[in-house]
């Protein structure tokens, strides 16, 4: 039961994202920027966006230290948010911190969930959750008040 | 793994731990191995029962009443005064200061002592290896105060360097403010040492015996120490309880901390004048039960032989230096000679928060992060460490447990 949650927890497409990160790097000329902060671990995480003019997400990128958990989701969350519109992409956002809380997820579309599904195991992990959604909101920072 | 547990001749470790009703309990249906001391220790059975008992028969509001119960509280509250007077061998006991917690002992030599005497350039000296509640009152100072603080490093076994912190000392150094034992390395610093050398300078020393005072004797006066502070819930005692041991010639001088009820003389409309150490200094209602279950925690403690215990939590940080051996994956943090029972250390491709989680569900608690010493972290160049601190309750086997657990993690995370 316990392994299992573990197992759950560090699956192997995590410990993938976390160890060979995407979009992992500074951007020059990003149209937004913001940095994340974790006190309770010290985690830094710097998300960096080209926001088109209708809002969608052009490029993004991102960069920090943490743990394996909110590596991947900072790696996931590049690949996910990339030509997303800023709609789409709030209730991506929304669909995943519903997600690993453990609460409804069922408004995300159908292939977006399954994707995330495998930060699911966080809800087992309350203590963890903070590091699962440090990147997410430090996007949401960059995009209302991170404009360069 | 089989780990005989070693019994010294005056602890038994096996005798101690039934004084503790919650390392019998589970966590997620494994027994708990808890090594999070350092952090906060966990309470005897004895300690809880005197605060409830206390407040069950003999409790009121200290130092007010007249009646039956106040006095009866008043003499508990003084005799614990009288207890942690006892613990630290200071000479008077109007020398004891009852706070909250060591981070408020601090704060108030910041603001009492040290605050007036500081002009702009006036130099503090500290080690990189302070927790952030011996750093971040110094840093009030410099902010307000334009006082400078002085930055001792440690080498890279993590002992101080001796001669640098003598150095560091100026003709405009007022304050060395330096840890007992660090929470991180377990270094034990040379306190005498240390003093021996400011005072001859004219310098005082504060001293954070927040670990320190948990795992060695102190005397005060043979150390000399000008400020002493420690905490009661790692003493194995409750929160929000504390002690500041200052010297009397200090606070003679000091103004008060906190204004308010029991630390006055006199109130009139236009001028007041200040109770007398250590009333001056204990503004409003205190934590009465804690200060009982503080006492009783001390008693504890003294109870022991307290260099079978040193002695015993010296194995437990021996073996598991040698068990942590076998991972060639493992960097130990911190190996000065004669530390404390504190073993911080980093993993490759391991970050702390994903190994402490590991371990936790195999009922291991250990501390992750910075550990309320981000200087120190910068100074060993990294991010966040895992930390296993022992305790007198400890025993060979937890440490079999942590190094299963760590063999266990790296399978999952590597």
């Amino acid at each position: 039961m316990t392994d299992n949650a573990l197992r759950e927890l560090y699956q192997e497409v995590i410990l993938d994202h976390s160890r060979h990160p995407r979009h992992y790097g500074t951007m020059d000329h990003a149209s937004h920027k913001a940095e994340g902060y974790n006190p309770l671990c010290g985690d830094k995480v710097t998300v960096y966006l080209k926001l088109d003019t209708d809002g969608r997400v052009g490029d993004i990128a991102f960069e920090g230290k943490g743990c394996a958990i909110s590596q991947a989701s900072a790696s996931m969350m590049t690949d996910m948010l990339k030509g997303r519109t800023a709609k789409e992409a709030e209730k991506l956002m929304q669909g995943f911190l519903h997600l690993v809380k453990g609460e409804d997820a069922s408004d995300l579309p159908e292939d977006d969930r399954e994707r995330l599904e495998v930060m699911g195991g966080i809800s087992e992990f309350p203590m963890r959750v903070k590091c699962a959604t440090l990147a997410w909101h430090t996007y949401k920072n960059a995009v209302e008040e991170g404009a360069t | 793994m089989n780990a005989p547990q070693k019994i010294t001749a005056s602890f038994d470790a096996e005798k101690a731990r039934a004084d503790f009703e919650i390392l019998s309990r589970t966590v997620y249906g494994k027994p708990l191995v808890y090594l999070d001391s350092g952090a906060s220790a966990q309470k005897p059975r004895v300690v809880l029962d005197t605060m409830r008992d206390f407040a069950q028969s003999e409790y009121a509001n200290v130092h007010r009443g007249v009646h039956f119960l106040s006095a009866a509280a008043t003499d508990r509250y003084e005799a614990a005064r009288r207890t942690v007077q006892a613990f630290l061998n200071s000479a008077r006991e109007d020398e004891i200061i009852f706070t909250k917690c060591a981070t408020e002992a601090i704060n108030l030599v910041s603001y009492s002592y040290l605050a007036p005497l500081i002009q702009p350039g006036d130099e503090i000296v500290l080690t990189v290896m302070e927790h952030h509640s011996n750093i971040v009152p110094w840093h009030f100072l410099r902010e307000r105060a334009g006082a400078v603080l002085k930055w001792v490093d440690v080498r890279d076994d993590g002992s101080l360097d001796i001669e640098a912190l003598d150095a560091a000392i100026t003709s405009r150094t007022k304050l060395v403010a330096v840890t007992h034992m660090s929470n991180v390395l377990g270094t034990v610093t040379p306190l005498k040492d240390i003093i021996t050398r400011a005072h001859a300078r004219g310098v005082p020393v504060l001293a954070d015996g927040c670990q320190g005072a948990v795992h060695e004797k102190v005397d005060v006066q043979a150390l000399d120490v000008d400020f002493y502070v420690v905490t009661g819930h790692k003493l194995y005692g409750p929160t929000g309880i504390g002690a500041l041991y200052a010297k009397r010639a200090h606070l003679k001088g000091m103004r008060p901390f906190n204004g308010g009820g029991e630390m006055i003389r006199e109130v009139m409309k236009d001028r007041i004048i200040y109770a007398d150490a250590p009333a001056r200094f204990e503004a409003g209602t205190p934590p009465i039960i804690e200060t009982v279950g503080l006492a009783t925690a001390l008693d504890y403690l003294s109870g022991f032989d307290r260099a079978a215990v040193a002695a015993h939590e010296h194995d437990l940080l021996t073996y598991a230096r040698e068990q942590l051996r076998q991972f060639n994956w493992l960097r130990v943090i911190g190996d000065a000679p004669g530390k404390g029972a504190i073993i911080s250390f980093e993993a490759d491709g391991m970050h702390a928060h994903d190994l402490a989680t590991i371990l936790d569900r195999e009922g291991v608690a250990v501390r992750a992060g910075h550990h309320c010493a981000q200087v120190l972290m910068e100074r060993f160049n990294v991010a966040s460490t895992s930390r296993a601190s022992f305790a007198l309750y400890n025993t060979r086997a937890d440490v079999d447990a942590l190094v299963a657990g760590l063999s266990k993690a790296r399978g999952i995370l590597t």
